[in-house]
Formats: C-alpha cells, sequence, structure tokens
C-alpha cells in the first residue's frame, strides 16, 4: 500500500513536469471545450450544457493517450527494470498510473465545467452524482486501456499508431463529435459496440436531462464500464512485462477478445432495441424545445 | 568456512536458439568481492539477473542469502541491491527524489541524505536525472543500490562506458565498500577492474566459466611468463615464432604475433636475430607484465577486448 502511494506520487509529479501532459490533459480537452461551447452551441447556456457531456467524455477517454505513452517509455528506457530489482510489484506500478491518472484527470474536468459556469452562464449541470460516478469509471476504465496498449506494443512508435486507431472510432462513433442520430444507420451501428459511445450518452444524459444514477441507463452504462474496466484492469495485469525484450505472452489475444465481451452484448441487445439512439435523438431535439431540458425529467423513460 | 552467501549450480539459460549460459557454477562467501570477467555477449549479465530474480533460469540451481531467486522473489528483494545495465529513471527525477522514492520501498533502510554525501552528490540533490553526467548517473545508481542496506549487492558493468577518471572513482567507492565487508557479485570486461577490485574471479566465455580463482592464483596458474606483443612488417609464422628461446607460447591474434616468454630479455635478441636473417622488420614491440589478459588469451585463443 506504501509503495503504491509513493509510485503515485511520483507519477503526478512527473507528469505535471511532462510537456506531453499540458498537451494531451490541457491544451486538448480545453481546446474541445471551446470549439464545442463557442462555435457548435454558439455559446448559449443550453446548447453549452447539451455539449458538457461529449466535451467531458473527450476529456475522461482521452486518459489512454498519456498513460500507454508513459508505461512504453518507462519500459523502452530500462526504467521499470529499475524497479523490478526492488520490492514493487506490477499491480503496485498499475494501480499507482489508473490513480494518478485520475488525480490530474479531475481538474480539468472541474475547470470544464467552472468554465461552463462563469463564461457560458450554464446554471445546471443535471444529476452530479450521476455525472461524477461515469467521469470515475469512465477514467479508470480509459487508463487501463491504456495500459493494455502500453504492453501490447514494444515501442513508442507502435503505441502512437495504436493510439490513433484506437482514438478516432472513439471521437466519430460515439457520437463525442457527431450526435449520434444524425450518424448513417451502418456507423450507427458499429458505434452501439463501442464502451465510448455509453459514455458519451449517458454524461449527456446526467448532465442535460440530470438522469438519477439509479435509472435504468445510467445503471446499464455503470454496469457495463464497470465490468469493462476491471477486465481490462486485469488484462493490464496479465500482459504487464518489466523488460523491454520479454515476449508478449501468447494467451494475450484471447484475453483481449475477452474484454470485448461486456460491450460486445451491450451492443446487440442495443442494436435490437434501440433505446440509446432514440435517446440521443430526444436529446437534440429538446435543444429546440421552448420549455428547454428540464421539462424532460417529468416525462416516463 | 561458513556456507557461501551465493551458490550457483551448472546454470543453465537461452534465449531462443540461444545459449546464453551453458552450465556456470561458482559460489560467493560472505564479505567477499567476486567478479565475472569476460567479454561482451559471455552470459555475465544473465548469469547476475537470474541471481537478482529478474530472470528465470532454464536450468540448474541458484541460491542467494539462503533464497531462491525465483520462488522467494520478494524477500530476496529486500535482500540486495543492484546497479543495472542498461536501466535508467525517468528524465526529470530529481536526485533527492530517487533516493527517497526507492528508499521508501525497503523495510529496513539507510539514511539518503547521508548516502547523498557519501557519493559526492549533495550538490546535484535537485537535479533532473537527465542533466547528470555519466558518472553522476553512476554514482547515484550505486548510491540507490544501497538504500536499502543490502546484504549482497549486484553491480553489472559498474564502469561501462565511463571515462578513466571517472572509473578510478568508482573503483575507489566500490574498496570503500569492500572495507565494509560488504558482499559484491561485479562484472566486468576491464582486466584492471577485476585484479585490482576482486577477491575472486571467474573468467567467463560463450556462457561458461573458463577459470576461476584469485587473480594472482589465476596468473601463476598461466605459467607467470611475461607477455610480448609484436607487431612485424611481414608476416611470420607462428611456428618460427615458438622456436624463440624462452618462448613458452605464441599466438597471432589479429595479426599481431603475442609470445608468452619465461625469459624477456633472451627472447628479444633472438626475435632480433631471427627477423635479421628473414629480411623481416620489427614494427612494434610491447611488454606487459602477467595479467588476467594472458589467463583470457591462453583459454580462449582470443583476447579479451577493451
Amino acid at each position: 500500500m506504501r509503495n503504491f502511494a509513493t509510485l503515485t506520487r511520483m507519477r503526478v509529479q512527473l507528469t505535471l513536469r511532462n510537456r506531453m501532459f499540458l498537451f494531451f490533459s490541457v491544451i486538448m480537452p480545453f481546446g474541445f471545450f471551446f470549439l464545442y461551447a463557442g462555435i457548435f452551441a454558439h455559446g448559449h447556456p443550453v446548447g453549452v450544457r447539451y455539449l458538457l457531456g461529449p466535451v467531458i467524455a473527450l476529456t475522461v477517454m482521452g486518459s489512454f493517450w498519456g498513460l500507454s505513452a508513459a508505461l512504453v517509455t518507462f519500459r523502452e528506457q530500462g526504467i521499470l527494470r529499475r524497479f523490478h530489482v526492488t520490492p514493487v510489484s506490477p499491480s503496485d506500478m498499475l494501480a499507482s498510473s489508473i490513480v494518478a491518472n485520475f488525480v490530474l484527470t479531475m481538474p480539468t474536468v472541474i475547470v470544464e465545467m467552472l468554465f461552463a459556469r462563469f463564461i457560458f452562464h450554464v446554471t445546471s449541470f443535471g444529476n452530479l452524482v450521476s455525472a461524477f460516478l461515469l467521469i470515475a469509471l469512465g477514467a479508470t476504465a480509459f487508463a487501463s486501456l491504456g495500459l493494455v496498449v502500453a504492453s501490447v506494443t514494444n515501442t513508442m512508435q507502435e503505441t502512437q499508431v495504436i493510439n490513433q486507431l484506437i482514438w478516432l472510432p472513439l471521437i466519430f462513433l460515439s457520437g463525442a463529435t457527431i450526435p449520434l442520430s444524425q450518424l448513417p444507420l451502418a456507423v450507427r451501428r458499429v458505434g452501439l459496440f463501442l464502451p465510448a459511445t455509453y459514455l458519451v450518452t449517458e454524461l449527456q444524459d446526467a448532465i442535460y436531462w440530470s438522469a438519477a444514477p439509479w435509472s435504468r441507463d445510467i445503471l446499464i452504462a455503470i454496469g457495463s464500464l464497470s465490468v469493462w474496466a476491471i477486465l481490462t484492469f486485469f488484462l493490464s495485469a496479465q500482459l504487464f512485462r518489466w523488460e523491454p525484450e520479454s515476449k508478449i505472452p501468447s494467451k494475450a489475444k484471447l484475453l483481449v477478445a475477452a474484454t470485448a465481451i461486456p460491450f460486445l452484448l451491450l451492443g446487440i441487445w442495443e442494436n435490437g432495441s434501440g433505446r440509446t439512439i432514440s435517446k440521443s435523438k430526444a436529446m437534440m431535439e429538446s435543444l429546440n424545445a421552448p420549455a428547454g431540458p428540464d421539462s424532460h425529467s417529468e416525462q416516463p423513460r | 568456512m561458513a556456507t557461501p552467501i551465493i551458490q550457483v549450480e551448472n546454470l543453465v539459460k537461452s534465449y531462443g536458439d540461444v545459449q546464453a549460459v551453458r552450465g556456470v557454477s561458482f559460489s560467493v562467501d560472505e564479505g567477499e568481492v567476486f567478479g565475472l570477467l569476460g567479454p561482451n555477449g559471455a552470459g555475465k549479465t544473465s548469469t547476475v539477473e537470474i541471481l537478482e530474480g529478474l530472470r528465470d533460469l532454464d536450468g540448474g540451481r541458484v541460491s542467494v542469502c539462503g533464497l531462491d531467486p525465483k520462488r522467494d522473489s520478494q524477500a530476496l528483494k529486500h535482500e540486495i541491491g543492484a546497479a543495472l545495465q542498461s536501466t535508467s529513471l525517468p528524465d526529470k527525477l530529481r536526485v533527492m527524489e530517487a533516493l527517497r522514492i526507492f528508499s521508501s520501498f525497503y523495510k529496513r533502510g539507510r539514511n539518503p541524505e547521508e548516502l547523498l554525501k557519501r557519493f559526492g552528490l549533495e550538490e546535484k540533490r535537485n537535479t533532473f536525472y537527465r542533466h547528470l553526467s555519466g558518472g553522476q548517473k553512476q554514482r547515484l545508481a550505486l548510491a540507490m543500490a544501497l538504500v536499502n542496506d543490502p546484504k549482497v549487492l549486484f553491480f553489472d558493468e559498474p564502469t561501462a562506458g565511463l571515462d578513466p577518471q571517472v572509473r578510478r572513482e568508482i573503483y575507489d567507492i566500490i574498496e570503500e565498500l569492500k572495507r565494509e565487508k560488504k558482499t559484491i557479485v561485479m562484472t566486468t570486461h576491464y582486466i584492471e577492474e577485476a585484479e585490482r577490485l576482486c577477491d575472486r574471479v571467474a573468467i567467463v566465455d560463450y556462457g561458461k566459466v573458463v577459470a576461476l580463482g584469485t587473480p594472482r592464483e589465476l596468473k601463476t596458474r598461466s605459467g607467470g611468463t611475461t607477455r610480448i606483443e609484436v607487431r612485424l612488417a611481414k608476416p611470420e609464422l607462428d611456428g618460427a615464432m615458438k622456436r624463440l628461446e624462452g618462448v613458452a607460447d605464441a599466438r597471432e591474434l589479429d595479426g599481431v604475433h603475442v609470445l608468452h616468454s619465461n625469459r624477456p630479455p633472451q627472447t628479444i635478441v633472438s626475435l632480433v636475430k631471427h627477423l635479421e636473417a628473414e629480411g623481416n622488420e620489427l614494427v612494434s614491440l610491447e611488454i606487459a607484465s602477467p595479467s588476467l589478459e594472458d589467463v583470457f588469451i591462453e583459454m580462449t585463443g582470443r583476447r579479451l577486448r577493451d
């Protein structure tokens, strides 16, 4: 436990000294925020509140970039080996990465909310408990994903290629940039298999439509994100390598496939029921309703 | 005599098709400085990293402080300290932070302040790792190996790539640890390092121990002959060289005739006479007193390259 705390502090400190962190955790999220709030929402408070879900989801999902890069660099440069001769365990190393990431992501999310409140006059953030739960789980799950990426790649270059391949569907198929209901049907069907889609939609549901933590869709999102986060973290521990030249275990591919199960099931179900898509559509349509988002709360869900 | 603190029996380690360690055996007593001397790729690092618990062995048995490095790796790590090869610290970690962080991992520990002083790093306490010179990085690596006041220290090529002056600094540090009766296992491919620092040396080549003993023993075993290295204008047959007066052994290594002589003056006189008769000329001649290099040449027929 003490090793874990020491490592977490070290990771936070090192990340704050790193310029790449500044880009991924500060410049990029705030860039998205002002792009969405200022241009897409034309600065209207209701529009900003509507878009806050996708913006925060992007901030949270960005976790995996920095984390995978940091772990691969640590391994490539032989830094992990130095820790390997000490009593530090792989789980100390991995859990500290995730907690450090959480500690570093939360301030960015809070500042985004403060910007929304004081620059764009958003007066309500819907259900903050639901939002916080989703943010915490999202940060953990996507940080674990970053650790997995770091474990299945050998060099920084490989990591960045994989990161790009993951990042593009995350932002374009999840409804984070283009609302789900505006996407072509085929793309929508694919998007329903992505964890990102549920993070985006349910964050929006929580902030814009004030969905309570016990409402059905939030529970489903929290449940599937939790299972996914646990599986991904477990996988990252299985795949963890201290040495740059040690091989990726052959069972890895099977395990990677196993982590896809929760969202594969949810995706199949959602493709049948169409709940998430119709909600996304309804949320967008309510933007133009004179009464705004809060009139929705009385509707049956 | 007490049981050895490190025991290695018939150690085998392969990487794919390459056998890096092919049946290495030795033991190290408490308080001893033990050296593994050999060229790059001889299997020294693999051997040491198995003892540290960083790598799995493929065959044989090892024990360190009475522990199995694989099974009892957690307990062992509290007992050992190591300065590894091809390792690094995060660029933007400060010297003092590194010492504090690493000392926090252990049950037992030395005061990081004291280590900072002892290794002459006081002025660098707040310097980022990446701004340290090669020598400072190595001193920090040695200081970090001591944070848990370990029973056994492993130094893998502690002076590789350092300039001669810095190398001597590191020697002083190791000699001081030796006076404190620390058990040290070190690898090196520098002859003078092994001769100066080690109580006993195992000469390793192609994953095998080719000779083992104190530096003095090893040198006597090689006959206590003087090495004469001769470069000639025209090639000469080894046979002719062997017939020179006082020559016990003659080999050609990369265009240099290496002669081992019991009576160097006579050998040189007879060499000059021989060359005159053959119409050959001497390009250069060097005389070296007996060293572990001679043992290596004798055992392997090759030179141990610096």
